[in-house]
């Protein structure tokens, strides 16, 4: 368990997501979810595959547009029906497909819907490179392939596009939806580190996973779904990692699972 | 790429090749960036041109093919050809089609026809200056109207692009013989005419030379240009040898178009008319007088730097990449997909409608029958040009080639004498071939 941060839960949430709901055709994807988010906190999300993770956050990333519920960032209701509309709210997401172009290069990625133009209202190629220069050297010093589409990238270094993209514009909400699951045991330690880095500067972070080890690690509190519905949230140090595998399978909250 | 550093803004369609290869002919290419594809594409359009004019020179004694008369007419019939292969390079580098423009083409045609002829004249007086425009402007925004449409059923119907199209190949060819009965409607506007090229329809010695001199200040801004924003952020610079074979590559091969094209003289009878109507006495020798660059081709020239600028300059070009690339990451990162579905395809079918003028202007005429099968060959001009099929691949310039290519071959046929059959097909083998060697190349270079 890392280095457990102590963190202020008194005050306004960064972002709050309360009695969320949404069906595909009859299928209750979210039913009735509510789940918070201080700042330089990381809540873990998690549950089995389709237990409803995914689509909640795709709510949060304005991918979807949810039935019912109602979001609050810092406090005041937000209306998110576009993927634009939740940038504008500092959210941003990396998605577990990455979400990236294969035909453009890094640069484009990293801008893309978002692209610096010149005064006379044409793409700053030359700018925008230059700024993805700064941001992978932070981010991931052996990145090179600047010219080259990013479909002639390592899994690690589309990674490093995608986590760019999300750190570039200054987040103050970051969504991390599988963010390991396609990495090799040092980019996983990036990722982690960076997590770790984020968390300081004060940001929020929902992490999605299916790794409870992952989970331990990284956050503070996790938030167990199945079939919809939100099982429990719990802080990690209170729970223990079969506590978590019975919310996750049984979808019992630990006291529940030992009675 | 060995070295990082050094990089083309703006050249998401055409990534550098490998060039771990080493040798002065890979060094060449690494110093002035150039697509091996493309350079590939003007050479077998070489061996293609110098084929025909040798086969003509051996087996009819005559090569007819590389001759001022010939290139120049070659010019004016891709233009039409080549300014809707511009607008198919967006369509199918978003993974549509469009299978209308011909037909779409064929109806804009009618409905310019029919303005000329039958409605505007009673109103302003036949010949009134403003009579081509109201019917150039017409003519193009019927197509792009028709292109919205169509674009619009796609993106917010989600119905397939070739089922919408296919269905607006045979709507709009309909409706053009509906309007107009099917008969054939002639002549067009005299000035609206000088729009198809001919003797009239062409800028002149002087012009052409100015076109060309402009042309060539272009050039050297754009090289001079791409020097200043790599030495502004100190990007790794191409060698000063490298920009200036480039710089004067360009010039020259505008030059030598200017040159072409002003040595191809109008026939003496034409000549004649002209000196009568304009009270000029013809010399005992002759009047020699060029045709210089024909307008339809300056148009498809500023349609194609305008298309090019768009999609490798813009927000709305790095989209439609983008969507080609990964529809679903596009609209994750906030673009409107549906509406960019919109607008290209209402791009697409205003460069339809210019098309239109250029080619019932040229046959002073407009038919329902206008542009028959042209879709057919707008799309083998992108896919010769490089647009992949599977989407997010395309360029402009590409595209020309390819008209250039397909016309190259049309023409060259009928100059040695090959039947229509014949001819059929040649250019329905050669589209699968070139797209089997594109395949190859690509492989090769990933």
């Amino acid at each position: 368990m890392a280095e457990q941060n102590n963190i202020d839960r008194s005050g306004t949430p960064l972002v709050e997501m309360r009695n969320i709901s949404i069906a595909f055709g009859g299928i209750q994807a979210v039913d009735d979810v509510t789940v918070d988010l201080y700042p330089g906190e990381v809540v873990g999300l998690l549950g089995h595959n389709g237990a409803g993770k995914s689509t909640l956050i795709k709510i949060l990333s304005g991918a979807y547009a949810a039935d019912s519920g109602e979001i609050y960032v810092n406090g005041e209701k937000a209306e998110i029906n576009n993927p634009r509309d939740a940038r504008s709210y500092n959210i941003e997401t990396i998605y577990q497909t990455l979400a990236l172009a294969d035909n453009l290069d890094a640069a484009s990625n990293l801008f893309l819907g978002r692209e610096l133009i010149t005064r006379a209202g044409m793409l700053d190629d030359a700018q925008m490179e230059a700024e993805a220069r700064k941001i992978m050297h932070r981010l991931n010093p052996n990145f090179k392939k600047f010219a080259e589409p990013v479909s002639a990238l390592s899994g690690g270094q589309r990674q490093s596009v995608a986590i760019a993209r999300a750190v570039y514009f200054d987040a103050k909400i970051l969504i991390m939806d599988e963010p390991t699951a396609a990495l090799g045991p040092q980019e996983t330690q990036m990722v982690a580190e960076l997590v770790q880095e984020l968390k300081r500067q004060g940001l929020g972070i929902f992490l999605i996973s299916h790794d409870i080890a992952d989970v331990m690690e990284l956050c503070d509190r996790v938030s167990v779904m199945k079939n919809g519905q939100l099982v429990g949230t719990e802080k990690v140090e209170d729970v223990t990692d079969d506590d978590i595998l019975g919310m996750i399978i049984l979808g019992k909250k630990p006291g529940q699972a030992a009675a | 790429m060995t070295d990082s550093t050094a990089s083309t803004p703006a050249s998401p369609s055409n990534p550098p090749p490998g060039t771990d290869r080493s040798g002065a002919w890979s060094r060449f290419l690494t110093a002035t960036e150039l697509d091996t594809r493309l350079i590939g594409m003007v050479a077998a359009l070489a061996l293609i041109w110098v084929g025909f004019h040798m086969y003509g020179a051996i087996v009819n004694n005559f090569g007819a093919f590389l001759t001022p008369r010939n290139l120049w007419n070659l010019s004016v019939q891709t233009s039409s050809i080549g300014i809707m292969a511009t607008g198919m390079v967006l369509v199918i580098i978003t993974r549509h089609i469009d299978l209308s423009v011909g037909s779409i083409l064929g109806f804009c045609a009618i409905v310019m026809g029919m303005l000329q002829v039958y409605i505007l004249p009673p109103i302003l007086g036949l010949g009134h200056p403003l009579i081509w425009i109201i019917a150039v402007l017409a003519g193009i925004l019927s197509g792009a109207i028709i292109g919205a449409f169509q674009g619009s059923l796609i993106a917010y119907g989600a119905i397939p692009a070739f089922i919408v199209t296919l269905g607006g190949l045979l709507v709009w060819r309909g409706a053009a013989f509906l309007i107009a009965r099917g008969e054939t409607i002639s002549p067009v506007d005299s000035t609206f005419a000088l729009l198809g090229g001919g003797p009239y329809g062409a800028v002149g010695a002087t012009g052409s030379w100015i076109v060309g001199l402009i042309v060539c200040g272009g050039i050297i801004f754009g090289v001079l240009n791409g020097r200043r924003q790599r030495t502004k952020f100190q990007f790794k610079q191409r060698p000063v040898w490298a920009d200036s074979f480039l710089a004067l590559l360009g010039c020259g091969a505008t030059i030598g178009a200017v040159i072409l094209v002003n040595s191809y003289y109008w026939p003496r009878g034409i000549v004649n008319q002209w000196a009568a109507a304009n009270d000029v006495v013809v010399p005992e020798t002759g009047l020699q007088i060029s045709y210089g660059f024909a307008i339809p081709v300056l148009i498809l020239a500023v349609v194609a730097v305008g298309m090019n600028f768009l999609l490798t300059r813009t927000r709305f070009g790095r989209y439609v990449f983008a969507i080609g690339g990964n529809p679903e990451a596009a609209a994750l990162a906030g673009i409107d997909t549906k509406w960019m579905t919109v607008k290209i395809f209402a791009i697409m079918g205003g460069l339809a409608g210019l098309a239109s003028v250029v080619a019932s202007a040229r046959l002073n005429s407009a038919t329902n029958a206008l542009g028959t099968l042209d879709e057919l060959y707008v799309i083998a001009a992108a896919v010769i040009g490089g647009t992949s099929l599977a989407g997010g691949v395309g360029t402009i310039f590409g595209a020309i080639l390819g008209a250039l290519v397909m016309q190259s071959l049309q023409s060259g046929m009928v100059l040695i004498g090959f039947d229509a059959g014949m001819q059929q097909v040649v250019v329905g083998s050669v589209l699968v071939l070139a797209v089997f060697l594109d395949i190859l190349y690509r492989r090769k270079s990933k």
